[in-house]
């Protein structure tokens, strides 16, 4: 058998798996790898400016495509900067493979130059990961990292790869997959599961699905599923913000996003249900406030991939332990299999028609600035004009929140943010990736002035790889979120949220060769929009937005979803020290 | 404000593993992440081609906590299986102990007698010491230990608690 370098034989696995997009940054311990790459005719490299934005990129890259990801960077600070991404693609549960260069075998151990305990640092922030010492064993672990980066409950797979064994040859042939017998997610659930929801959800008289990120990523067909079961049901819909494309926003049965800054609906409707249906959703501190008040009298059905996820913080009533769109597509058939009918749910929608009628995402629109609000609304308005795919990703914040509630989205995989870790920064590069996935969309990233900074090197590589990505960021000169914590909180002591010294952001983008815009007022708002969709190329968007608006309604950490503000009259400013104690 | 703890309850957990590098420390560490107990862990490879090891883990916590443990631990991709033994059905478990003890006269008469009670084994001796040899429960180590702190304890030398299911059946 041939004999192939460890770096050979790593791009040939990436071509037999269909890798088509690396996102790297090359150093010393990763140099045979990126020779084996020199002028490859099928894997397109994307150099970065920082390894945190190749993850985030693999990131946006994933959840847009549905394929797994790709991030190449070096040892040492090389795999410390991806951390952070990799971090993030746990807590989402976004499929990636990172592939980190090592110091040769010999010096392992020896604190030699950037050198990191990779496999260390990595263990609780990725699904797995590997150090592979004998390039005769490398081709088995890359396959068998992709298989379980993609399947199960996703998430990153970090692969550590010593220089020498890069060098070092082996045979090759390409690898059964061979993996851990051990390794065994469930899919499909039990029938005796099955029947009991089918059960529970014909009888219940007033019921809610709420549903997460897992419907995403179980694929378009799952997102299929989901809206037939909520026509079968005629039962109301909500989403966590991970969530949102699963089911169109524009439905009559739509309810808008939970949780602690969802809408007065979907938390009364939670509140006030019989019988929760969770799909795909892991019951988390954002969406249920406080545990004691969450949901006090429904009955609860969870469907999830993931058997931990069950009882972790909410207890239950009957769990299906399988992927979302298997248990959907079962749970449909039995039910039309049976002849269930609708229930009469006209009581229940009457008395969500009341809770809508609060209109609890309004917002006061008639000073001289623009509301951040209303900046959300016109991009939509705007992206929906156009008639072209629109990919919107965000960083993290307030503007995070307003884009989640006043942007509508349709379908699945075109709404990237970071959901779990709450990682400021993810957005931009995760636009980036999102436009390498699907170079014909609209790829806007909204962000705030602050969480921008924290990736904006990454201008460069829109730049070299002539990407036309969007950024508009709603500029409030605060890192907002932490600004309206303070003065719910801290009786408005605003430490160290203030964004000075800021760059001018026009100026800023055209130094890399982008198109800038400033948006000063409401007169400008929707030509400054229009001139963003319009222009070819990667634009940057400077929208001066209300400098102290705050993002409503909003359920204050430690409270029940009964106990919703509404609007910024509710304000104590002031909070006891258990609620000061959450996040 | 005080930061308030739930009522605990001791497992015994038994897990078979992948024997590979790093699998301790994803086990160890994934108890120290996720702010779980340990109050013993033991491994050793358990198959001719020492490719599985036994890890067992003895814990504490609120019937809730114990069940999110099993299922942590059962999604690590190189863990086999996890029983909760303590759940699952009558069990043995031990421990080894080895315990020093030294003095004199009476003292070291003593010590001898209590050796005998408790079917410890004298594997080193001196003429001011010894070492005994002791397995059993950890309730019956315990006991043993704080007996012989009173003659004349030195130092002592647990393995932590291994178990088995009790009857033909593996777990």
């Amino acid at each position: 058998m041939a004999e192939k370098s460890g770096a050979d034989i790593l791009v040939e696995c990436l071509v037999d798996l269909g890798v088509e997009v690396v996102f790297g940054y090359p150093g010393g311990a990763v140099l045979p790898i990126y020779d084996a790459l020199y002028n490859h005719p099928t894997i397109r490299h994307v150099l970065v400016r920082h390894e945190q934005g190749a993850t985030h990129m693999a990131e946006g890259y994933a959840r847009s495509t549905g394929k797994p990801g790709v991030v190449l960077v070096t040892s040492g600070p090389g795999a410390t900067n991806a951390v952070t991404g990799i971090t993030d693609a746990l807590l989402d549960s976004i499929p990636m493979i990172v592939i980190t260069g090592q110091v040769p075998t010999q010096l392992i151990g020896t604190d030699a130059f950037q050198e990191a305990d990779t496999v260390g640092i990595t263990r609780h922030c990725s699904k797995h990961n590997y150090l592979v010492k004998d390039p005769a064993k490398l081709a088995g672990v890359v396959h068998e990292a992709f298989h379980i980066a993609t399947t199960g409950r996703p998430g990153p797979v970090v692969v550590d790869i010593p220089k020498n064994v890069q060098i070092a040859t082996a045979p090759y042939a390409r690898p059964e997959l061979k993996v851990h017998a051990s390794y065994r997610p469930q899919t499909k659930a039990d029938a005796a599961a099955i029947d009991a929801a089918v059960e529970m959800l014909a009888a219940a008289e007033r019921p809610v699905l709420y549903t997460g990120g897992g419907v995403i990523n179980s694929g378009p067909q799952a997102s299929a599923l989901l809206r037939e079961l909520a026509a079968l049901t005629g039962a109301p819909v909500t989403s966590t913000l991970m969530g949102l494309g699963a089911f169109p926003a524009s439905s009559d049965q739509w309810l808008g996003m939970l949780g602690m800054h969802g809408t007065y609906e979907a938390n009364w409707a939670m509140n006030q249900a019989d019988l929760i249906l969770c799909i795909g959703a892991r019951f988390d501190d954002r969406v249920t406030g406080r545990l004691d008040a969450f949901a006090p009298n429904s009955r609860k059905i969870h469907i999830d991939i993931d058997r931990s996820s069950i009882n972790k913080t909410v207890d239950v009533d009957l769990a299906v332990v399988a992927d979302v769109g298997s248990a959907l597509d079962d749970m449909i058939a039995l039910w039309k299999q049976r002849g269930h009918q609708q229930q009469d749910l006209s009581d229940w929608w009457s008395r969500i028609a009341q809770w809508r009628a609060k209109r609890s995402l309004s917002y006061p629109d008639t000073g001289p600035e623009i509301m951040p609000q209303r900046a959300i609304a016109d991009l939509y308005q705007a992206c929906r004009s156009t008639g072209k795919d629109v990919i919107i990703t965000t960083e993290v914040g307030q503007h995070q929140m307003w884009a989640a509630q006043h942007f509508g989205f349709e379908a699945p995989n075109k709404w990237l943010t970071s959901g779990g870790l709450g990682t400021m920064g993810y957005g931009f590069p995760a636009a980036i990736g999102a436009q390498m996935g699907n170079p014909e969309s609209i790829t806007i990233c909204i962000a705030g002035d602050a969480s921008i900074q924290m990736n904006i090197q990454e201008l460069g590589t829109a730049t070299q790889y002539r990407l036309p990505v969007k950024i508009f960021i709603l500029n409030n000169e605060y890192m907002g979120m932490v600004r309206q914590w303070q003065e719910l909180t801290y009786e408005s002591r605003y430490s160290n949220s203030y964004s000075d010294s800021l760059p001018d952001f026009v100026k800023l983008g055209e130094a890399y060769g982008w198109t800038g815009i400033r948006i000063e007022g409401p007169d400008d708002l929707e030509s400054g929009i229009r001139q963003m969709l319009e222009t070819p190329g990667p634009v940057i968007v400077d929208c001066r937005v209300a400098k102290l608006s705050n993002c409503f309604p909003m359920i204050p950490s430690g409270a029940a979803h009964t106990d919703m503000l509404l609007d910024p009259n509710q304000i104590a400013g002031i909070m006891s020290d258990e609620a000061k104690a959450l996040v | 404000m005080h930061i308030q703890e739930e009522l605990s309850q001791r497992h015994v957990l038994s897990l078979t593993v992948s024997n590979e590098a790093g699998i301790l420390a994803r086990i160890a560490g994934l108890f120290t992440a996720r702010g779980y107990n340990i109050d013993s862990l033991t491994v050793a490879d358990i198959t001719d081609d020492h490719a599985i090891s036994r890890i067992t883990i003895v814990t504490s916590g609120p019937p809730k906590v114990i069940d999110q443990i099993i299922a942590q631990l059962d999604r690590l991709v190189p863990v086999h299986k996890v029983t909760d033994l303590t759940d699952a059905g009558p069990f043995v478990e031990r421990e080894l102990a080895l315990v020093k003890v030294a003095g004199t006269g009476e003292d070291r008469i003593e010590a001898l007698r209590l050796a005998d009670v408790f079917r410890a084994k004298v594997v080193d001796t001196t003429i001011e010491s010894f070492i005994f040899e002791l397995t059993g429960t950890t309730e019956k180590v315990d006991n043993f230990v704080a007996l012989m702190r009173q003659i004349g304890l030195v130092e002592v030398g647990r393995t932590g608690v291994v178990g088995l299911m009790r009857g033909k059946e593996a777990v």
